[in-house]
């Protein structure tokens, strides 16, 4: 706070001093497990279970080579994206609309509705667990990709309204308004003015369905079997007979956290507005 | 913002109502059809009316789940809140180092939850884990697959690895929400660090610990993942948390009855504590907004 002359020194340093203290604790909190992780998973299984050692002594890819290598490891990355991307474009296209209808218009039970919409971010996915495994096989979609993208839609789409509608109420209605009166048709005005407004809310409601889709495994799990199977599924099989295989397990869990650590760095600054579903 | 009423604007909701229904009323119905019939398989099905819930609210392995639940959802609320509002307070306010921590602060937000497990769990065992190995070495009787207060500490530590991050962040966007003038008129007034907090920065962030807490709830309330890959419920019983149980008993044991009538009252209480905070914030915001 360059504004803040007036304390003396004596005051101003020891709060700095805690502060980065409890910052600097805390990242090493969030970090120490994921090295850990990324240090397993440069052993060889030898060394994980002979020695004890903070680092590689006899560093090692083959881990990453042996998922990379593997089609039965490596479509489980694929199945994973197919799945998460379906179901993000799926989401975020029904959403637009209704986004814009509750940020817009009063109707009739829109509140109920929209609590209700809410109630399915809420819904225990071990409920919905065994329904959805009958559902999809009843009508053959058990084992595809969509029955899992729509399986996720359950909680990703109320979320995406919500995170949608709370950055197009920072749109000011003037601009509809204006837009109508310039000739724009509703969809002409939604696609070529307001969804341009609202770019980084699409982003961010985007990240999120891409999020929750990915972490999630229990649904994923329950609806596929082999051709649709997700990578999170993939890695609960690394127990054979001559035990786990460590090492590999590691570089299919470092594997995993690549793809958010990616997206993470471009919605960095919203990423806090899309928790409070647009609310902050 | 004025609202324009207009009933036509069902038709822009109408997608996501069919989306959704398709996904959460048709298999809801089907909990709620196996939570009043019986079954002696070859998909005959018998009234049972309100047996199944009889039996299980009369059952204690439930009363157990829920007890362990509520405690293990008041302990990470517990921590995570306050520990989330202090590492807000200390992360810096702009620059690299913001983003910085920010990116690092989001990491465990977007690990597959299993994959949360399994860090977790090559973390804490006592033979090729860092944490396991050092509390073993330090003389520390530390073993997450047979001590009841190990495989406690583990899930509780293993949650707020997971989850803090979310409540800093949302308290973090508060706190960069407040204008620099209300800490210049404290200033001028020489309020303590504690003035600023409890008259500032605390009702500032009321709104988004709101949801923070709200979220946090829910989240930990239908836990599920972490827990089953690290400890699989146990030593015994003593992780078992309701999913876990819902799941051993609906896809496990395959009893669809009680499994289904217990899934539902599962609902109802996730539904009404969460109606409860969600009026609490919509009140907020109204009082706020206008």
């Amino acid at each position: 706070m360059a504004d803040a002359p007036a304390l003396p020194a004596s005051r101003v340093l020891p709060r700095v001093n805690a502060r980065a203290v409890v910052m600097v604790a805390y990242l090493l909190f969030l970090l120490l497990p994921i090295y850990w992780l990324v240090n397993m998973s440069l052993k060889t299984n030898a060394e994980i279970l002979g020695s004890f050692s903070l680092w590689p002594k006899d560093l090692t890819f083959r881990n990453y080579a042996t998922i990379l290598t593997d089609p039965s490891w490596y479509m489980g990355y694929v199945n994973s994206m197919i799945y998460v991307v379906m179901n993000t474009v799926i989401s975020i296209t029904v959403a637009l609309p209704a986004a814009y209808a509750f940020s817009r218009y009063t109707f009739l039970g829109d509140k109920h509705l929209f609590f209700w919409l809410l109630t399915n971010r809420m819904a225990p996915p071990a409920v919905f667990a065994l329904p959805f495994f009958q559902l999809y096989s009843s009508v053959g979609l058990f084992d595809t990709h969509i029955a899992v993208a729509l399986a996720h839609c359950l909680f990703n789409v109320p979320l995406a309204v919500w995170i949608l509608e709370g950055f197009m109420r920072g749109v000011p209605k003037e601009i509809d308004e204006t837009a109508y009166i310039d000739g724009y048709s509703f969809p002409r005005f939604f696609v070529k003015i307001f969804m341009p407004l609202i770019a980084s809310g699409i982003g961010v409601a985007a990240f999120f369905c891409f999020m929750f889709s990915w972490v999630e495994l229990l649904l994923s799990r329950t609806l596929t079997s082999v051709d649709a199977k997700p990578i999170a599924a993939t890695m609960t099989r690394t127990v054979s007979a001559s035990g786990l295989d460590w090492g590999v397990l590691a570089a299919a869990g470092v594997l995993t956290i690549v793809p958010g650590a990616l997206v993470i760095y471009f919605v960095r600054n919203y990423i806090a507005k899309g928790f409070a579903l647009g609310r902050v | 913002m004025e609202k324009t009423v207009n009933h036509k604007a069902w038709f822009l909701v109408l997608p996501v109502l069919v989306l959704v229904a398709f996904s959460a009323v048709i298999p809801l119905m089907t909990v709620v059809n196996y939570s009043v019939q019986d079954t002696f398989g070859q998909n005959q099905f018998f009234w049972a009316g309100l047996n199944w819930f009889r039996e299980t609210l009369a059952s204690e392995r439930m009363w157990d789940a829920l007890g362990r639940q509520l405690v293990f959802s008041g302990i990470i609320l517990a921590i995570e809140v306050p520990l989330g509002i202090l590492v807000a307070l200390s992360m810096p306010k702009k620059g690299v180092w913001a983003s910085v921590c920010l990116v690092l602060m989001a990491l465990p937000l977007l690990i597959p939850w299993n994959v949360v497990g399994t860090i977790w769990q090559i973390f804490g065992r006592e033979d090729i884990g860092l944490l396991g190995y050092t509390l073993n070495a330090l003389g520390v009787d530390y073993n997450y697959t047979q001590g009841f207060f190990a495989a406690w500490t583990t899930v509780i530590v293993m949650d707020v690895w997971h989850w803090t991050s979310l409540v800093a962040l949302l308290a973090y966007a508060g706190l960069q929400s407040i204008p620099n003038a209300y800490y210049q008129a404290a200033r001028i007034d020489q309020a303590s660090r504690w003035a600023v907090f409890r008259y500032i920065e605390l009702p500032k962030m009321q709104g988004v610990l709101m949801i923070a807490v709200l979220l946090r709830f829910m989240d930990s309330f239908m836990i599920y993942t972490e827990p089953f890959v690290v400890t699989g419920g146990g030593p015994g019983n003593a992780t078992t948390f309701l999913s876990i149980d819902l799941v051993k008993m609906a896809l496990g044991q395959f009893d669809l009855g009680p499994a289904a009538a217990f899934s539902l009252m599962y609902f109802l209480v996730i539904l009404l504590v969460s109606y409860v905070f969600y009026t609490v914030m919509v009140n907020m915001e109204k009082r706020e907004g206008k």
